[in-house]
């Protein structure tokens, strides 16, 4: 195979891996035809998730949180192995998000730094490089402490979630405003070939419901900051931030694979620095580092001497002209100790906060299935599979609902979307078992077990319009999904305003029936602040943050033991 | 500067000037394109009366479909209602994410019989619809209409954002509201009805079932829930109302859940009048039509019969 070949390979590994990334999650979607013979589950047909299971970052950082690797993260072993004897190739052929990096940084450009000399010194190892090592070490720290911060950084959770919250819902609003206005200049043949169009690509790329998230916007600008950043240093993420890169540059300490250097036919005319993707100084006068190259092959591809090949136990010593290659990371063990301190310390300042415990925010209601916040936080990875598969967009990346450190967390907002009863489609797109799987029979309960809680619905009597303005309503009552209805009501004749008698009935809540499903919040016709109001209390996954004494009937978790 | 360089960039600016003035004045005070139109439209989908049929006609077997067939044929037949090549919408109650046995939606096998009668009466086009409360996707599914009636050759429709448009229903309280349009942009209209409890209307039958063709916040209509559900019923007259109660939701209605509130009664009722349709299927509730706020309201209103028998009503038991 000849090396054209093999760069050639790998271009086409990086689209289809990120067309596969890219349509598993179009498919975390609720496009699933049940027939009515079938039983209540509704399951996704495919496995939405793999791709972040297949995260060694994730993996690792979940152990050390939980003590356990959820089951579909044993896969993350299909990536690390290979690391371990061939270097990142997963960063250079594989990765999505880096690949999306690679494209966006070889589009040309006018500025002298992004080209010729420019380029060429903007490709040599910079010791900005070492930041991702520090992100590493300090996100693994504060994982030992149970806090999962890495799914801030994290590519795939990255990648999954803004493409998810932001792109997605973006691409969304800008169809749907598009074909209005061409529709709208009344020309009935482009707007029929619009509405053609859209209608063609809307089952493939937009969601049944236009999805509205919260705190979508720091999801997207932080997205966006990301992709800019490759016109000034070529992956600048790749190369500098990424905590899953560090991690398999570290892993590539031990690597039979690299780029060997014959200094004898090169002319230094630095071809192979300008086209780098790794800054992992490929050029003769540099040492050559592992760690930090992605095997792209644009080096070997480009040199018109024969002088760069990569092979399986390459010579990596000293020539007359260059110096030694390395396999080792480029941090000292002074810093690596700093960056583990701050993860060590950053975790109490978290949970030393007041939003943690003592003051959580009534509106941290998580989704049906989740485990306790204490676990959750070392957990989810933020990756908004949830968010995205929710089909009546009830769940929301958190900004600072959960404190700083829970930010991009799943939260429920009924106002904009309430919990279907019989939907569990959040606990299965789950990849790190943070939302535990549930069947509809668990969630909805029976006679003898307890319902799956989110919170508890309460009524603002002020706001309410039988009870505070003498007006007929009790949408609530009618959208309660539970049997009996937690909402029950009561007979009053009032007087209104104008001396008229008007007999209404006022709503009261059960809060032994109510599941917090917020179908009443999303009913309630008090459309800015309802009426009926659903906060957290009553979750069946704590224990302390509960209103009654007793309920009938066992909770499904303590169930299961 | 040179005498040919200052007429072009006096040329220049002058268009320039000229280009912004026209500009200002094209779009100066113009109407916002895209703005909503609305449409004035009463839809009164009626036939005429025939003296020689019962207004309203109940029958009950355990064969479902069967009853509906008596009950169809007493009132005159599918013929009397459909000409070939019309357009039927038919709109069975599809609010609720519930499974035909929890009967909170219209039983889908009526509503497959129904538009496999509509297509062999030469119906040019069935649609099934409804807006629902609960995602569409999922009641549609779940409430196994769309299945039913895909298979009986009806063209279900899950309604979307655009497939509403303004109309003034010339209510005495509803004005201009979103309606669905394949409910007034057709030739004839079916309600399909199930009969439950609901806690403000005492039920929801035909007449209540009318608001699944509205969008927007409908959640408001509760406010005056009788005077809204006659407006309707105003606004839309349907050619025929088949109401199913073969199970009926004696609790915890609209959305049900539980079968233990859920009474078979093997009844199918087909009614030109919808007043005296849901007069008749109240009582299977246990109510009297008398103290149905919008039943009372309706006949008041001059929207039919409450008194059914008097209408003209027939049974096959
Ligand atoms: S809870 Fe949601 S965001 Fe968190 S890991 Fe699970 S699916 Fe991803
Ligand atoms: S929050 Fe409720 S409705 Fe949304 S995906 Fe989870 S179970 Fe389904
Ligand atoms: S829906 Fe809102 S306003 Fe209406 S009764 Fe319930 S809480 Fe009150």
């Amino acid at each position: 195979m000849t090396i054209k070949t093999a760069q050639n390979l790998r271009r086409i590994s990086q689209i289809v891996f990120f067309l596969i990334f890219f349509w598993l999650i179009l498919k975390t979607n609720f496009d699933v035809n049940l027939g009515m013979s079938e039983s209540g589950e509704i399951t996704l047909p495919y496995p939405v998730s793999i791709a972040l299971e297949l995260d060694p970052l994730v993996a690792l950082g979940i152990l050390l949180a939980d003590g356990t690797i959820f089951k579909g993260l044993l896969w993350s072993l299909v990536v690390l192995i290979p690391t371990i004897f061939m270097g990142r190739i997963f960063c250079g052929w594989v990765c999505p998000l880096g690949s999306l990096n690679h494209w966006i940084s070889e589009i040309p450009s006018e500025r002298l730094g992004r080209k010729g000399k420019g380029k060429i010194d903007s490709n040599r190892y910079k010791k900005y490089q070492r930041i991702k090592y520090y992100l590493f070490f300090f996100f693994i720290a504060a994982a030992l402490l149970g806090s999962l911060q890495l799914g801030l950084l994290d590519p795939l959770s990255l990648m999954a979630r803004s493409i998810g919250t932001a792109v997605l819902p973006a691409i969304h609003t800008v169809a749907d405003g598009l074909l209005l206005w061409i529709k709208s200049w009344g020309i009935s043949p482009l707007g029929n070939l619009a509405q053609l169009i859209y209608d063609l690509a809307s089952p493939i790329l937009l969601t049944f419901r236009p999805a509205h998230f919260h705190a979508i916007l720091t999801i997207g600008l932080f997205f966006i900051a990301i992709l800019v950043m490759n016109r000034v240093f070529t992956r600048f993420w790749c190369r500098g931030i990424c905590p899953l890169g560090a991690m398999l540059g570290i892993f590539s300490r031990y690597a039979i694979f690299g780029l060997e250097k014959d200094d004898k036919g090169c002319d230094g005319c630095n071809l192979c620095l300008l086209h780098c993707q790794g800054a992992d100084g490929p050029d003769i006068n540099s040492k050559w580092r592992q760690s930090e190259c992605v095997v792209c092959l644009n080096c070997q591809a480009i040199c018109p001497n024969n002088s760069l090949k990569f092979k399986f136990f390459p010579r990596l010593g000293k020539t007359e002209k260059s110096p030694a290659a390395t396999q080792k990371v480029d941090i000292t063990r002074r810093k690596v100790a700093v960056s583990v301190a701050a993860g060590l310390a950053m975790v109490p300042l978290y949970r030393t906060g007041d939003a943690y415990k003592v003051n959580s925010n009534p509106g941290l209601i998580r989704p049906p299935g989740a485990i306790p916040e204490k676990d959750f936080l070392s957990r989810c990875i933020r990756c908004g599979q949830c968010m995205r598969v929710c089909p009546n967009n009830a769940l929301h990346p958190t900004f600072m609902e959960s404190g700083a450190e829970g930010i991009w967390t799943p939260i429920m907002i009924p106002r904009i979307g309430y919990c279907e009863p019989t939907c569990t489609l959040c606990g299965q797109v789950c990849p790190t078992g943070a939302i535990t799987e549930l069947t509809v029979k668990e969630k909805v309960g029976d006679d003898k077990t307890r319902p799956v809680r989110v919170g508890t619905a309460f009524i603002d009597r002020g706001r309410c319009l039988p009870w505070g303005m003498t007006t007929p309503c009790i949408v609530c009552e009618e959208w309660c999904p539970t049997t009996p209805k937690a909402i029950y009501l009561e007979d009053e004749v009032t007087i209104n305003g104008r001396d008229e008698v008007v007999p209404v009935k006022r709503p009261y809540v059960d809060p032994d029936r109510c599941t917090g499903c917020g179908a009443c919040e999303y009913a309630c016709p008090i459309i800015n602040q309802p009426a009926i109001y659903v906060t957290s209390i009553g979750e069946s996954r704590s224990v302390e943050n509960q209103i009654i004494l007793q309920r009938k009937g066992i909770d499904p978790g303590k169930q299961k033991g | 500067m040179e005498r040919r360089e200052f007429l072009i960039k006096a040329g220049q600016a002058t268009a320039l000037v000229v280009a912004t003035v026209a500009t200002g004045f094209y779009f100066h005070n113009r109407e916002i394109a895209g703005s909503d139109k609305i449409i004035f439209k009463t839809t009164g989908f009626e036939i005429p009366p025939d003296s020689t049929l019962p207004v309203i006609a109940l029958a009950r077997n355990e064969d479902h479909i069967a009853a509906l067939h008596d009950s169809l044929e007493a009132v005159g037949w599918i013929g009397r209602f459909i000409k070939p090549g019309e357009r039927v919408t038919i709109k069975p109650n599809i609010a609720w994410d519930r499974s035909p046995e929890q009967a909170a939606d219209t039983n889908p096998y009526l509503v497959g019989e129904m538009v496999r009668l509509c297509i062999a009466a030469g119906a040019a086009e069935v649609i099934v619809t409804d807006n629902p409360c609960n995602d569409a996707r999922r009641t549609f599914i779940r409430s196994g209409i769309k299945e039913q009636a895909e298979k009986a050759g009806a063209r279900v429709i899950l309604p979307q954002t655009e497939d509403f448009i303004m109309t003034d229903l010339k209510g005495e309280l509803l004005t201009v509201w979103p309606v669905l349009k394949y409910f007034v942009e057709t030739d004839r209209f079916i309600n399909m009805p199930i009969v439950k409890q609901h806690s403000l209307s005492s039920c929801t039958i035909g007449m209540k079932n009318l608001y699944g063709i509205l969008g927007g916040r409908r959640n408001q209509l509760h406010q005056k829930i009788d005077q809204s559900i006659v407006d309707l019923a105003a606004f839309i007259r349907p050619t025929l109302t088949v109401v199913d109660a073969t199970h009926v939701l004696m609790r915890g209605g609209p959305q049900g859940g539980s079968p233990g509130d859920v009474k078979t009664v093997h009844t199918v009722i087909c009614s030109t009048d919808q007043v005296a349709a849901d007069a008749r299927g109240c009582e299977l509730l246990g109510l009297k039509p008398e103290h149905v706020g919008h039943i009372v309201l309706a006949q008041k209103s001059g929207l039919g019969q409450l008194d059914y028998r008097r209408a003209g009503y027939k049974e096959i038991v």
